[in-house]
Formats: C-alpha cells, sequence, structure tokens
C-alpha cells in the first residue's frame, strides 16, 4: 500500500545533513528540496551519467532511452510506479543487467564495458531481501566482509554490528529478523566495504514509520559523508527529503529535478476545498472540462488540472456557491506525479 | 576479465555452504540416509544374458585341436576372441583391468596328449566380479567340452568321441569365486548414490540462491564464476567422503565383501568421480530455472548412468550403442574402478585406464558450466 497522506510531508522537519546548510526551502517541504550542489552538472562531478538506456524483456520495453545524472554527494530520488522500470535501471547500472541500448558512465567506469570495477565501488540494496536467511547477522556480514576482501574482517563486521545496535542479537538467523531491521541489516552489509555510491531499490518497502525515518536519518548521514545515494521509493515524503528526484512512469522518465522544479515545470493547477460532503463534490466535479484529477484527502478534495483556464472556468459556479471553501494551492508531488502518469499512459 | 581468482573470494564462499549445509538439516540427514536406505534395499540380482564376451586367448598349442575349440568358443556366441596375448603377464593384466571377460589357456601339448586319451585339460579364468555376467557363458562350457571336437575326432580317433569327454574344462573364477552377487552390487552402490546425492545437492545448492533471491546480491559483489562453482563444489566433496566411508564400512561388515586393493587409493580415485557428479549438478543449475528443475535434469542424468554403466545390467550384455553411451558416463568408470580395486585388488597401474574418461568428462563438464554461468540476470 502507497501511503498517500500528504501530512505527512508536513512533519517536523529533521536535522538537516552537515553537508548541505543552505537546503532549507520551508513550504512544509523537507529538506529534500534544497539543491545539494547547485553549481555543477560539470561530468567530473557526475557519478552517475547515462543517456539512452534501454532495456527490453522479451520484445517488452521495460527502460525506454533514459538519460540520468546523479551529482556526488546527493540523495537522488528515483519514483515511479510499480513496474515503470526502476529495478530494471538500477540493475543496468550496477552491471546486473546488461542495456540493450544507451551508454553512459557509473562512478567514471563504462556501464557496460567495466562492470565488474564498478561492483567493487557501489554498495546494491535489492529491493526484495537477498541477504542469506539461514545465516546468522554475523555471518552474513562476515560473509560480505570477506567476499570484498577486507583486511580487517573482524573489526568492520564488530563495528557494523555495533552501529546497528545488533551486537547482542549477532547470532539470531537473517530469516527470523523483522522487516525493518532487515532493511537495516541490508544496509549494513551493502555498506561494509565503503562503497562511493549506494544503489537503494525501494528500501523501505513495508517497514513502520519509525524505522523509515530512522532509516532515511542514516541515509542523510552517509551523504553528509560524502556518499552518492540513488534511491527508488514510492513514498511521497521520502521523495521529499532527496536531494533531486526523478520520475519514471512505463519506462519513460518524465521529469527530473527538486521537488519544487519538478512541481513547477508540471504546469499544473490544484484547489483546495474543503466541505461538508467532499464526495459527492467530487462526485459532481469529475469529469468536468479541465478537471483532470479529483482525490479526496480525508476532509478536503484536491482538484487539479493542466489547463488553468478551463479548470477556473469549470470550479466558478461552485465557488460562486458559497457552502465550500475554496484555495488554489501549490500542488502536491503525489498530485504532479499522478498527472504526470495518466498523461504517459495515453501516449503509450 | 582481467581480474583473477582470488583465494578470499573463494573461501568466503565455501564458508558459507558449509554453515549453510550444516543448518539444513533434513538434506544432510538425507545426504548420510540415503545411501543407508540403497543399501539395505539392494539386497536383491538383476540377471541377464549377454553374449560375446571378450575373450582371451593364450595358446601355447598351435594345432588343430585348439583352434577347433576356439572355433567353438566363439560359435557358442557367448565367447568373442579379442586378443591374443603373448604371455601370461599380459592375459593377467587384461583381465585385471577389465580389458576381457575370459582369459582361456591352452596348455602345452595339448592335442598330443588329447591324441593319446589323457583328457588334457584347458584353464579358463573368469572374471567373476559380475557373477551375471558370465553366469551363462560359464554354462555353455560344459557342453562345449563334449561336442567341440567332435568333428575333428574321426577314424582311429573316433574312440575319444563323446563320454566321457574327451578333454577336461577346468573354469576358475576370479576374484568373486562364490558368485556372490552383493560383492557385485555392493560396490557398485557406491557410485550410484555418489551419482545421485552428489549431482542433487549441487544442482539444487545454485538454483536455490536464484529462487530465494540471493543470488542477485552475490552476483552484484565482484565474487567471480569459478569462485562460485569451486567454492560449492568444496563442502559436498568432504559429503562424498562420508557417504564412501559409510558405504564401505557396510560392505565389509555387513555384506563381507573382501577389500583386496588400497583403501588410500580408493579414496584418491573417488575424489575425480565425486568432482565429475558436482560439476555436472553445477552445469544443471546454470541451465535450470528453479529447484524443481534441477531435480528433474538430475534423473534424467540418473536414470541412463544408472541403466548403461553396468550396475543394473551387465555392460556387455547391452547393444552397442548403448554401451558406446554408457562409456562416456563417470559411473561405467568409476564401477570398473571400484570393483577393481575392492575385489580384484588392482593398483594405480590397472586403474589409471578408467580414471583418465572421469577426468576428460569432469573438464568438459566444468567448461561449459563456466560458459553457461550467468554473470548478470539477463
Ligand atoms: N527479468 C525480467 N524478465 C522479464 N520481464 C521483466 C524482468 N524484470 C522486469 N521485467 C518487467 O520490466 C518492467 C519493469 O520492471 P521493474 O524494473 O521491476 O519495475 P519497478 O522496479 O519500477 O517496479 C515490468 O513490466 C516487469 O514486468
Ligand atoms: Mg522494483
Amino acid at each position: 500500500m502507497q501511503q498517500r497522506s500528504p501530512k505527512q510531508s508536513k512533519e517536523p522537519n529533521l536535522p538537516l545533513p552537515q553537508a548541505y546548510p543552505e537546503g532549507h526551502k520551508g513550504e512544509g517541504r523537507g529538506e529534500g528540496a534544497a539543491i545539494a550542489n547547485p553549481t555543477s552538472n560539470h561530468p567530473s562531478s557526475l557519478v552517475i551519467n547515462v543517456e539512452g538506456l534501454s532495456k527490453r524483456f522479451n520484445g517488452l520495453l521495460a527502460v525506454n532511452n533514459l538519460a540520468l545524472q546523479v551529482r556526488r554527494g546527493e540523495i537522488y530520488g528515483f519514483l515511479g510506479p510499480n513496474g515503470s522500470g526502476k529495478t530494471t535501471t538500477i540493475r543496468m547500472l550496477c552491471g546486473l543487467l546488461t542495456p540493450d541500448g544507451g551508454r553512459g558512465t557509473c562512478l567514471g567506469y563504462d556501464v557496460i564495458r567495466e562492470t565488474a570495477l564498478i561492483k567493487r565501488q557501489v554498495g546494491y540494496m535489492t529491493q526484495r531481501f537477498s541477504l542469506y536467511e539461514d545465516l546468522s547477522i554475523r555471518e552474513n556480514l562476515d560473509f560480505t566482509a570477506r567476499i570484498y576482501g577486507m583486511a580487517n574482517r573482524r573489526r568492520v563486521v564488530d563495528q557494523a554490528l555495533e552501529r546497528l545496535g545488533l551486537g547482542d542479537r549477532q547470532k539470531q538467523l537473517a530469516g527470523n529478523l523483522s522487516g525493518g531491521w532487515k532493511q537495516r541489516l541490508a544496509l549494513a552489509a551493502c555498506m561494509l566495504h565503503e562503497p562511493k555510491l549506494l544503489l537503494l531499490d525501494e528500501p523501505t518497502a513495508g517497514v513502520d514509520p519509525k524505522a523509515r525515518r530512522d532509516f532515511w536519518d542514516e541515509i542523510h548521514r552517509l551523504a553528509g559523508e560524502g556518499i552518492t545515494v540513488l534511491v527508488s521509493t514510492h513514498y511521497m515524503d521520502e521523495a521529499e527529503r532527496c536531494h533531486r528526484l526523478a520520475y519514471i512512469a512505463y519506462g519513460t522518465l518524465l521529469a527530473q529535478g527538486t521537488v519544487a522544479e519538478v512541481v513547477e515545470n508540471s504546469g499544473i493547477v490544484t484547489w483546495m476545498v474543503e466541505c461538508a460532503d467532499v464526495y459527492a463534490l467530487g462526485a459532481q466535479l469529475r469529469g468536468r472540462a479541465g478537471i483532470e484529477q479529483v482525490v479526496p484527502f480525508g476532509n478536503v478534495l484536491h482538484v487539479s488540472g493542466t489547463d488553468r483556464a478551463l479548470l477556473e472556468q469549470s470550479i466558478a459556479p461552485f465557488r460562486e456557491l458559497g457552502e465550500c471553501r475554496w484555495t488554489a494551492i501549490q500542488p502536491g508531488l503525489e498530485d504532479v506525479f499522478i498527472q504526470m502518469m495518466e498523461g504517459a499512459r495515453d501516449n503509450v | 576479465m582481467s581480474e583473477r581468482f582470488a583465494w578470499h573470494r573463494f573461501i568466503a564462499v565455501v564458508m558459507k555452504e558449509f554453515i549453510q549445509m550444516r543448518r539444513d538439516r533434513l538434506t544432510f540427514a538425507m545426504m548420510v540416509g540415503i545411501p543407508l536406505i540403497q543399501l539395505v534395499l539392494f539386497g536383491f540380482a538383476i540377471n541377464s544374458d549377454p553374449k560375446n564376451l571378450p575373450t582371451a586367448v593364450l595358446s601355447a598349442d598351435h594345432s588343430e585341436f585348439s583352434r577347433s575349440f576356439v572355433r567353438a568358443l566363439e560359435n557358442s556366441s557367448y565367447f568373442k576372441v579379442t586378443a591374443q596375448p603373448a604371455s601370461e603377464r599380459e592375459a593377467e593384466r587384461m583381465i585385471a583391468e577389465g580389458e576381457v571377460q575370459f582369459v582361456v589357456n591352452i596348455p602345452q601339448n595339448f592335442s598330443r596328449r588329447l591324441q593319446r586319451g589323457e583328457h588334457p585339460a584347458i584353464l579358463i579364468e573368469a572374471d567373476a566380479t559380475d557373477p551375471t555376467a558370465v553366469g551363462n557363458a560359464v554354462g555353455a562350457l560344459s557342453q562345449l567340452a563334449q561336442s567341440a571336437l567332435d568333428h575333428d575326432l574321426r577314424g582311429v580317433l573316433q574312440p575319444l568321441q563323446g563320454k566321457p569327454a574327451p578333454f577336461e574344462v577346468r573354469l576358475h573364477r576370479r576374484y568373486n569365486p562364490e558368485g556372490i552377487t552383493q560383492y557385485n552390487i555392493v560396490p557398485g552402490l557406491m557410485g550410484v548414490i555418489l551419482t545421485m546425492t552428489m549431482i542433487m545437492q549441487t544442482g539444487l545448492a545454485m538454483t536455490r540462491e536464484r529462487e530465494r533471491g540471493t543470488m542477485e546480491n552475490l552476483l552484484a559483489t565482484p565474487v567471480r564464476p569459478f569462485e562460485v562453482m569451486a567454492g560449492k563444489i568444496v563442502p559436498y566433496i568432504m559429503v562424498g567422503y562420508i557417504q564412501v566411508t559409510l558405504i564401505l564400512l557396510a560392505a565389509r561388515l555387513i555384506f563381507g565383501v573382501p577389500i583386496l586393493g588400497s583403501v588410500m587409493l580408493l579414496y584418491i580415485v573417488v575424489l575425480a568421480f565425486i568432482a565429475a557428479n558436482l560439476s555436472v549438478g553445477l552445469m544443471f543449475s546454470t541451465v535450470a530455472k528453479n529447484q524443481m528443475q534441477a531435480m528433474q535434469m538430475t534423473f534424467f542424468f540418473f536414470l541412463p548412468s544408472m541403466l548403461l554403466s553396468g550396475f543394473m545390467f551387465p555392460f556387455r550384455g547391452m547393444p552397442e550403442w548403448a554401451q558406446k553411451v554408457g562409456s562416456v558416463l563417470p559411473l561405467t568408470h568409476f564401477l570398473r574402478m571400484v570393483r577393481g580395486i575392492l575385489l580384484k585388488g588392482n593398483g594405480l597401474l590397472e586403474t589409471l585406464p578408467h580414471l583418465w574418461p572421469i577426468g576428460l568428462f569432469l573438464l568438459t563438464v566444468v567448461a561449459i558450466g563456466l560458459k553457461r554461468y550467468r554473470k548478470t540476470l539477463d
């Protein structure tokens, strides 16, 4: 289940990571709206720089001509509905899938020819828990440390356990951990070899809010240390904690930039209606010219469209009735994404 | 592919496999249990009537009579003269290596003593490790002595015809004089059990990674295909040795199978056989999509191994095409090695001719497996 409450993004802002002190823009929109490093799109500061990336599965286009630029030290959100090609893209970035087309670099290495070198420096956290459930927590970390040939294996593992807070449960089988702990263990495992780039594929799916909050604090701490993070998610509140993000649907990149940029460039107009019976009103509004989305959020209704004049013309009669309170608002990310997805589907 | 094999990654995989094996009690119990159950169940013998068994004729008498006898042997359709060794030593080697099933010894002065009516003896040595393989041929021998020379014994020699037979055929059953089938089956079971469990376990080991999703994590690390394959093989080699030991103990203590050769040598050559089977399992797992398929492929390989290797039916009783298929299979050669070492007391020299086909098989399969191992999820 997707969490749909926009209120979540209005939670008290978390302490900002050290590296981005200038980041806070207000508007109840988390530090994600900040630009990590506004100056440079210069190739040397791009940790991921790919273009034209395509992948087909049995003739079906899963990723279509995708371009992605991720800068050093930023938390880059990768959003899109299920089946939109997020996992496929991430797998192509770390050499697990061979792209059918496209080119580019990851950490400066060619994504097609130098996958072995990429693998050494990337920490990839799979969407599905992929550590060994029949190995204990410690054994899993120890295995990873051995694979990467870490010189001070015992110490590295001890430290990781300590940071995880799992020191006293290190003998427990990984398969017996709860979802949140599994995610944290997986993160610890893919961090063990001190990668420069983290690829996290829906790391917080199915994890409770508190654990998600902790997880994101950890990600920001890592970004503060200069690690680049590409994280896929479909939680809007998480999207807003990213420095920049990309939105992908049906394998096609639909938007890219900071949250503010994405919202601004979408050209969507949203009105919020507070009303006694939002459902009755919603039924009346739906289908009218210029009204493309009518979404109830508790006691309020979000009414959105891309054609301002047409939308305002359509809602004018309802506003004149004066039964409800109408306010023009900044559309939320979710409004924008749903709008984009509808648009993209029409083009498919 | 400039990177090289790295011990630390290989060791990592080995350690992981050991831990997983230890945790998976049921599988571990099965790997020990299967040999015991099969040993108990296989108390029966399977009969067949093989013909044209390769025979060496060591003749010190070049007379019309000895030629007639050999012709009569061949006419019985059980014997086929494939070699004429020059010395007893050579004949001995042939039977020890399993090149021939019988050695016919025609003594000097055979014809002279025959003509004098002294009832000379022809000695036939039979490789009786597999009693069913020689049973009917031996039966045919007694007939032979009666009538083989009827055609030659005319004129003055006419009275020598009929009873008692003009000469005697003395049969010497080598290696398994009492024709006890367990002597043959129990060492054979060692090969059969190893084939089944080794292929199945490694076949499952890799597909399990894919099914549980851990393959994705493994592939995302710098670990190389050979490191994974070798790392997965090593723990099962140990299991293989446990099985060999169990079967040897059972063979000796329960079935009283003689152990004439060196157990040490057996433990050494068994390694090639275990490795060959493990690599088959790994190759299957690079093709199979899930554990179910790996299991089916195991049986697909296991059945012909069991049927065409000489375990179920005497190898020489099979049609030629079946023998050809059989001689590719590692089990065929392993059976000969094991029976040779245990029952014939063969040494390394007699064992080598069956060792290299297994080695060749191993190399081929590992090469295919490495080629097929996917380094991506494509
Ligand atoms: N290994 C595969 N074989 C066939 N189709 C696949 C494979 N992996 C992904 N797909 C398809 O590609 C599309 C994109 O999938 P995916 O990248 O997993 O999306 P997301 O991670 O955004 O949910 C989906 O339609 C999915 O069914
Ligand atoms: Mg996915």
